[in-house]
């Protein structure tokens, strides 16, 4: 698992370029952008399970989720981050990326810690040490564990 | 303990007393506004299940983002959403002549006070102006409320910005804003609903209210109010809205804010927003002579007819710079038909600018001005960011629609009183 820092107020221009939003539909397509403008190497090196952490306000800017989409299918399934843009923090529960805000973790986080995640108990285990962060409200908890908000109405509608 | 705006359209929408910030609603958006990427909400909401559309009146579609189509691709785009209209007999749809979907969606009347608006599009917090709450949400979520009406919404907490004094003769609500987000930062109002009030309020006009409510998502808002007042009736009522078809939501007087931050109106200079992202502000003055390649008037930010108007005052009789490429896009066809009445076109065509067909052009890189690397763009635009015009080594400053046009004819940035 490697782990890639960004710094604060990464807007999604520089995560999925605005030139691409309606020429690429493809997700797997999406993921050769991922982070395009803001660090070429990213889409070179990135490997499923690998872990994305952030300063404050990650994936400001527009409203565009293949910003997340084009994250998720480039293998990362967590971001970390001292905050999150509220669209980009939306999207990413609608697509099954797990969005953690824990702003205390990240300045504490370097390319080569041990990060383990205890989904169930809201909590990260970050070289050796313990911290908590806030829920998933218990509304919503339903649309990630389905993986997305699509998936969790194909179930829904499914039913009847 | 009385409430703010935000909590009590919410509480009102979801059919509760009240509601605190932080609880979740559900709730049923009077509209979903979406774009050219209601294609690509047309293929998640077919990939649901549904079979048919919950409400039809409830789905608003604009094309705007590339039209004409710029490319096959594109074409296709706007094919398929034609498709999707025609099967699901949606009634508020607006093809490529119509305009930016912000300026429409408040020019054709869907933005009225009490009136809870989500779009795919984060520039939805826009019909703040008008007292509605909007708010940007994803792709699949359009797509979730065109098959079941309704989404949910975490009840924000809220900002109140007090303007006090009156602005200077050379200031516009453009550098007011440009100067709150330089305050407060990018994510200043992160999750926040922000309300702006005081005095000064009354000195803007409804063009002025949508500069504010439109950036206010650049400093993580999740919408922009101004509580509606005799300005709003007026502008309503110029569009055909009387009184009884609007609800007037307004905070209570004891509400309870989580900031309050309060600006002197009196203090504020022409501002520019410095590459590459919006809360990099600082004074024109700073920037003063910096050479630029071309210049942006329009968008749905700064392209209405009042933007046009004060453009030209500046442009009417002098020459925009040759080295200069000077870009017109009119926020909405009727914008175009008031400014081609005024004369106002034929006054930008002499200096030498262009005349684009009104949408959102180079505003995201698409198309009709994209830059070349190293080059520098002056733009009423709301965002800078690396390669939003189409190029990550072009440089974008962002400015009112006065100081783009009095960069334009001098080749560098410069504001109205550099020109005299």
């Amino acid at each position: 698992m490697k782990i890639f820092k960004y710094g604060d107020d990464v807007n999604t221009d520089v995560i999925f370029p605005g030139k691409y939003t309606y020429t690429i539909t493809d997700p797997y397509e999406m993921a050769k952008h991922a982070l395009e403008d803001l660090d070429p190497d990213f889409v070179k090196t990135v490997e499923k399970g690998d872990i994305i952490v952030a300063g404050k306000n990650f994936g400001c800017g527009s409203s565009r989720e293949q910003a997340a989409t084009c994250i998720k299918y480039a293998g990362v399934d967590v971001i970390i981050a001292k905050s999150f843009s509220r669209i980009f923090y939306r999207n990413c529960i609608n697509s099954g990326l797990l969005a953690i805000e824990c702003p205390e973790v990240v300045d504490k986080i370097t390319k080569d810690s041990k990060i383990e995640i205890k989904r169930e108990e809201n909590k990260l285990i970050v070289d050796g040490v313990e911290y908590s962060y806030p829920p998933i409200p218990e509304a919503v908890r339903d649309i990630i564990d389905d993986g997305g908000l699509i998936p969790h109405l194909q179930k829904k509608f499914k039913k009847g | 303990m009385g409430k703010t705006f935000a909590e009590k359209i919410l509480a009102k929408k979801a059919g509760k007393d009240s509601v605190v910030p932080g609880e979740i609603v559900v709730v049923k958006p009077d509209y979903v506004m979406s774009h050219d990427n209601s294609a690509a909400i047309y293929g998640k909401f077919k990939s649901i299940g549904a079979e048919k559309v919950y409400n039809p009146e409830q789905v608003l579609i604009v094309l705007d983002h590339c039209v004409p189509a710029a490319n096959e691709k594109y074409a296709t785009n706007h094919k398929t959403v034609r498709e999707f209209v025609e099967k699901y007999g949606i009634k508020n749809f607006y093809d490529i002549n119509t305009g930016v979907c912000h300026q429409v969606v408040i020019e054709k009347g869907y933005a009225r006070p009490g009136r809870l608006i989500v779009g795919s599009d984060s520039h939805t917090v826009s019909y703040g102006a008008l007292g509605a709450f909007s708010c940007g949400i994803g792709r699949s979520e359009a797509a979730a409320i065109w098959a079941t009406g309704e989404i949910w919404l975490k009840v924000p907490q809220t900002i109140k910005v007090v303007f006090k004094g009156k602005l200077n003769e050379n200031a516009t609500a453009k550098d007011t804003m440009l100067y709150l987000i330089g305050k407060i930062g990018a994510d200043g109002a992160l999750y926040k609903s922000v309300e702006f009030t005081g005095e000064g309020v009354k000195e803007f006009s409804i063009a002025d209210r949508i500069v504010f409510s439109n950036m206010s998502v650049e400093m993580g808002a999740k919408n922009g109010y101004f509580a509606p007042d005799e300005k709003t009736y007026e502008y309503l009522k110029s569009r055909g809205i009387s009184e009884g078809e609007y609800d007037v939501i307004l905070p209570d007087e004891d509400a309870e804010y989580e900031q309050v931050i309060e600006i002197d109106l009196s203090e504020i200079k022409p501002q520019v927003a410095k590459p590459h992202t919006v809360d990099n502000v600082a004074p024109v003055e700073e920037v003063k002579g910096t050479k630029i390649h071309q210049a942006l008037i329009g968008t749905c930010t700064n392209g209405r007819i009042e933007d046009i108007r004060a453009a030209v005052k500046i442009l009417e009789g002098r020459k925009v710079n040759p080295k200069v490429r000077l870009l017109v896009f009119p926020a909405s066809m009727e914008v175009y038909m008031q400014a081609l009445k005024e004369g106002l076109f034929e006054k930008i065509l002499e200096a030498g600018g262009i005349v684009m067909n009104p949408g959102c052009g180079p505003c995201l890189g698409a198309h009709e001005g994209v830059l070349a690397p190293g080059e520098v763009c002056i733009s009423t635009a709301n965002r800078n960011f690396k390669g939003r015009m189409g190029c990550k080594e072009a440089f974008i400053y962002l400015a009112s629609p006065e100081t783009v046009a009095a960069s334009a004819i001098k080749g560098e940035i410069c504001s109205v009183e550099d020109l005299k």
